[in-house]
């Protein structure tokens, strides 16, 4: 086995025993990228010196014997956490020289760790989309099948995971920009529910919805990532002061006599074939492990695309005023006066899924408009929330597909951006509903596509689903396919 | 029609977004094409249902206002495109 295709355990264990450096772990990871990253493009950036240099103190801090699970681990970060001293784009023109003077949160927390950062990965403009086509740094390709995309708005963190190009990455997650992304790369994605990691230094898209999740190789992988990123901090006052469990020494793997829900709506004519065979053959072996299967009703869910495109969009077009060429971005040589100036600025840095929010959002939220758009899609978003709390009552977790098909291919819904938001549908509701919610690899389809299912817990139930996740992982291997790249 | 062109005009300005001809002539469409299908929220009754800003339950997070270290002038004005000294330089406000 190449040491590029180890989990974090198991490159962990070999770090623990001596049998390897974390700078030949880095090495080879960089050597990797090297090898596929002209066919994937899952990184924006690559920073290979600060890497190496991570690496070496990670070693110094092994020979110590002062080892954590993540010491030593090569990793790579979604460019929209922000990184000290190195160039953080979120995807975006008007960023493109962006070099932030802090870490976030989560970053700091990495490296704390002894994490070594490779480099910054691709996603959507600002994380907005669904096929990562909308990056100013060019689409990233599904290592799977490079005609296809590798799902959005994370998809270079999929990317990198199914190419070997990092062991794990961040993504973030608004309305299924980890979980989606892992479904069509084949890997594990998990978004946490909302207030559990810090998003202090995550550029802002949806602040009432986006939320930190990483993406790994298996189960195990993702307990360790969110255990080490979870937990209060004051720097974000909507991060929720609750204890962060030991979700890896919590992973037991049993479902015997739990409930899983099947969620009547999202089992809906239009499913693809090769996603209906994977979840039913996955609720068979649930059934067979012991897990009680229900069917349950989630009736707003055919509300909840309309919901989000009201809310997110609202909430970036106020977020996205701060890009108005004066403090720190791209500003038009072209404009006279300071009016100007900041229109010029925004028009020559943003693309243009990134300008139809900002319309949208800015229109949602004007004179006139705010009732009839705005405050409906709040009061919906009460009634979809109110849908998970009641199906709870029944279950422990609910399994639903992640979405409706599996990848499609580059340049596909490109001409109509509807279509492309309604690739979210199943993903969509737990942003809402502020809960979490875990893509794991399931299938694979007839033209040999990953295929992820979802498991969604009650908030602050990210164990449950771990759990239930590392139940399934355990018995079978659709974790451990790899791509012929 | 959900929107007409003048209506995405007068967004454009709102947004402080310059939108050329043609995107105005797109988004006008794309717009109207969204706002019909997000139509369907009226289908709902939501009379006396509270709004939700924030799915989590929270109050107002509080702390001491003690004095900390920032991260200086030279690091806030490091990224902008102009700047002199402490300051960023615009365009003139004034004519």
């Amino acid at each position: 086995m190449e040491i590029f295709e180890l989990t974090i355990h198991e490159l962990h264990e070999k770090l623990k025993a001596k049998e390897l450096s974390s700078v030949e772990a880095t090495k080879a990871l960089l050597t990797r990228i090297d090898a596929v990253e002209e066919r994937v493009n899952a990184y924006i950036t690559v920073t290979p010196e600060e890497a190496l240099k991570e690496a070496e103190a990670a070693d110094r801090r092994i020979a110590q014997g002062e080892i954590d699970l993540l010491t030593g681990i090569p990793v790579g970060l979604k460019d929209i956490f922000v990184t000290k001293g190195i160039r953080t784009t979120c995807g975006s023109k008007i960023l493109h020289n962006f070099v932030p003077p802090y870490d976030g949160t989560a970053v700091a927390r990495l490296k704390e760790r002894g994490a070594v950062i490779l480099g910054k990965l691709n996603q959507d403009e600002f994380a907005m989309g669904s096929s990562s086509e909308s990056s100013y740094f060019g689409t990233t390709r599904n290592p799977w099948n490079l005609e296809y995309i590798p799902g959005g708005s994370s998809g270079g963190s999929s990317a990198a995971i199914a190419a070997q190009e990092a062991m794990a990455t961040l993504g973030t997650d608004t309305g299924g920009s980890i979980r989606q992304p892992a479904s069509h790369c084949g890997c594990v994605g998990l978004k946490p529910t909302y207030g559990r990691v810090s998003r202090y230094g995550v550029i802002a898209y949806a602040s009432s919805l986006d939320q930190v999740g990483p993406l790994t190789r298996d189960v195990k992988d993702a307990a360790i990532m969110l255990g080490a990123v979870a937990g209060y901090d004051p720097m974000d006052s909507t991060s929720v002061n609750t204890p962060v469990p030991d979700y890896l020494a919590g992973l037991e793997g049993g479902v015997k006599g739990l409930k899983i829900g099947l969620p009547k709506e999202y089992f809906i004519e239009g499913l693809d074939p090769d996603v209906k065979k994977a979840l039913d053959r996955a609720i068979e072996l649930y059934r067979a492990l012991g897990a009680e299967i229900r069917e349950v009703s989630l009736p707003h869910t055919e509300y909840a695309v309309a919901t989000y495109y009201l809310i997110a969009t609202a909430e970036a077009s106020s977020n996205l005023a701060r890009y108005e060429g004066v403090r720190f971005g791209h500003r038009s040589e072209a404009a006279r006066g300071l009016t100007e100036m900041f229109a010029k600025s925004r028009a020559e840095g943003f693309g243009s899924e990134v300008k139809r929010r900002i319309m949208l959002g800015t229109y949602a939220l004007s004179s006139g408009y705010y009732d009839a758009y705005y405050l409906k899609a709040q009061k919906v978003r009460t009634l979809i929330m109110q849908d998970f709390l009641k199906a709870f009552e029944d279950v422990d977790v609910l399994l639903t597909p992640v979405a409706p098909t599996p990848a499609f291919k580059i340049g596909e819904k490109l001409a109509d951006p509807l279509q492309m938001y309604l690739s979210d549908i199943f993903t969509i509701p737990v942003n809402l509903a502020g809960t979490c919610g875990m893509s794991i690899p399931a299938g694979l389809s007839a033209a040999g596509l990953p295929i992820g299912l979802q498991l969604v817990g009650r908030p602050f139930g990210e164990q449950s689903i771990l759990n239930a996740a590392y139940a399934f992982e355990r018995e079978t291997d659709w974790h451990k396919k790899k791509p012929a790249l | 029609m959900k929107i007409t062109r003048a209506e995405v005009e007068h967004v454009a300005r709102l947004a402080r977004l310059e939108l050329s001809e043609s995107e105005l002539d797109t988004f006008t469409v794309q717009m109207d094409g969204i706002l019909a299908y997000v139509d369907k929220l009226n289908t709902l009754n939501t009379d006396g249902i509270v709004p939700t800003s924030h799915a989590v339950p929270m109050e107002n997070a509080f702390r001491e206002d003690t004095l900390k270290d920032s991260i200086g002038v030279e690091n806030a004005v490091a990224n902008a495109p102009k700047h002199a000294e402490s300051f960023f330089r615009v365009p003139k406000v004034i004519e």
